[in-house]
């Protein structure tokens, strides 16, 4: 089923410039991992050489921290957005 | 209850806040009796200040050492142009004072560090983090954790911001609940390189200073664990849930972390520079004169194709920007000696490291890149 997934600024420029992507995914992890497969770029900015995914990057599912779910297993139902918020620094200069 | 009274003229001044009941004159004393420490005078720090003052904050205190910069004035909006040259802590207590008289402003220029972390922070009822890096963001956090003080959080990216109420204390979660480790160095870029919108640290710091003066009253409905996201170019707000972690190391049930630690190295800094030995680089005067001879060498610029709109060095012969050069750098010949810039030099510096690893030889690294080849070589080329 067809999920949505919002890309933030930060890594905007590795997914081709699109805001959102929409695929076709049962699990988180196979959602990210699809992505990954349509925009390389975005992989080391997710996953860690040992493929886990990067402890500086969030996954939401609708509003709730999908480590407070069941993960990459988290499943997808039709129309869920899932969300990428990576940690951002900027304020002061 | 508080005991602070205020003066008719105070009285006057702050009427549309007395008119409402929920402020009323027993908030508006808790404003005067509050004082805050807001750590950063710049972006965000700005309209944080500006608001925070003119509510009337009894004392606020400042901590920065960077001087305003003419560039700084698209957004930091506490300084002005005929503060330019003078440290932000002191440009920005002139405008405060201006703004309101009855409150006193306490200016610290300095690094925050773990040394100096808690004796900024103890006597301030609430620390705000409008911070520009990691280090600093996990540094605020565990101090202000330790210390048992709210920390109003905000950050921001060329149009994206975040925006958070951490205080484990009234049972929601920290900063290392959200993010536990920080990404390593060169992974996020900063604003400095990936440029912000100037009003964007308006509305993130705008929110900041609102749950700020809700805290010091007592009204409303914090913004503890949840996080703010806001879009400027999509003009969207959303609200996501944060939760306490329990094995966060610095809130959670069986902290590890007990006392303020190395920042930077706990984000991956080491203070030299990027490791590239001395044959791989160069200085602007050197590559000048080497650009005139027969041999000169091939330039790459690794830079954003946005950036070169703005300047470039001239006799640039190919721009490969540094997210495409591991899938392009079939198009460089590393038998031909290559120069590689940038803006300041960190990201070629990094290309360098990449093209090293890939069996690049004859490479160099422009020090300081466009900035320092303008300041050197060439005062026409534009500096941003």
């Amino acid at each position: 089923m067809a999920v949505t997934i919002t890309i933030p600024t930060a890594l905007r420029e590795y997914a081709g410039g699109n805001a959102q992507v929409h695929l076709e995914a049962d699990t988180v992890g196979a959602l990210l991992r699809g992505l990954v497969e349509l925009h390389p770029a975005l992989g080391r900015h997710l996953f860690a050489e040992d493929g886990r995914l990067r402890s500086f990057v969030n996954i939401y599912v609708g509003d709730e921290d999908i480590r407070f779910l069941q993960g990459e297993e988290t499943p997808l139902s039709a129309d869920e957005t899932v969300s990428i918020i990576p940690a951002i620094a900027g304020g002061r200069r | 209850m508080s005991n602070v009274s205020l003066s008719n003229e105070e009285i006057a001044r702050y009427s549309r806040h007395l008119i409402m009941p929920e402020v009323g004159m027993e908030g508006q004393r808790r404003l005067k009796q509050g004082s805050v420490l807001l750590i950063g005078a710049g972006g965000l720090g700005s309209p944080l200040a500006l608001y925070l003052a003119a509510a009337g904050v009894g004392h606020i205190g400042l901590v920065d050492f960077d001087v305003v910069d003419s560039s700084n004035l698209q957004r930091q909006i506490v300084h002005g142009t005929s503060t330019v040259g003078l440290s932000k802590t002191e440009s920005a207590r002139r405008r405060l004072l201006d703004l309101n008289p009855h409150i006193e402003v306490s200016v610290y220029e300095t690094q925050i560090t773990s040394v100096n972390a808690f004796d900024l922070m103890r006597p301030y009822d609430v620390i705000v983090d409008g911070t520009d890096n990691f280090p600093t963001r996990y540094l605020t956090n565990d101090a202000s954790v330790l210390l048992g003080k709210p920390n109003v959080y905000g950050s921001i990216f060329r149009f994206e911001g975040q925006a958070t109420v951490f205080a484990p204390q009234a049972g929601g979660p920290c900063y290392r609940c959200l993010y536990p480790e920080p990404p390593p160095p060169g992974l996020v870029p900063s604003c400095a390189e990936g440029g912000v919108l100037g009003v964007l640290p308006g509305v993130i710091g705008a929110i900041q200073a609102t749950e700020t003066i809700k805290l010091l009253t007592g009204i409303g409905e914090p913004l503890i664990g949840r996080l703010m996201l806001y879009d400027a170019l999509s003009m969207r707000f959303r609200e996501l849930k944060l939760r306490r972690n329990p094995n966060c190391p610095v809130c959670g049930e069986n902290p590890t972390v007990t006392t303020l630690i190395d920042y930077e190295q706990f984000c991956g800094i080491t203070r030299e520079a990027p490791s590239i030995g001395g044959q791989y680089v160069i200085t602007p005067l050197e590559l000048a004169n080497w650009l005139q001879a027969d041999n000169r060498p091939f330039l790459l610029d690794v830079r954003n194709p946005y950036e070169v709109a703005i300047a470039s060095i001239p006799g640039t012969d190919r721009l490969i920007p540094i997210d495409q050069l591991p899938e392009r750098i079939h198009e460089l010949d590393s038998a031909r000696e290559m120069v590689v810039y940038c803006r300041s030099g960190v990201r070629s510096a990094r290309a360098v490291e990449l093209l090293k690893q890939a069996g690049f030889r004859k490479i160099k690294n422009l020090e300081g890149g466009i900035l320092r080849w303008s300041d050197e070589v060439d005062p026409t080329v534009a500096k941003y």
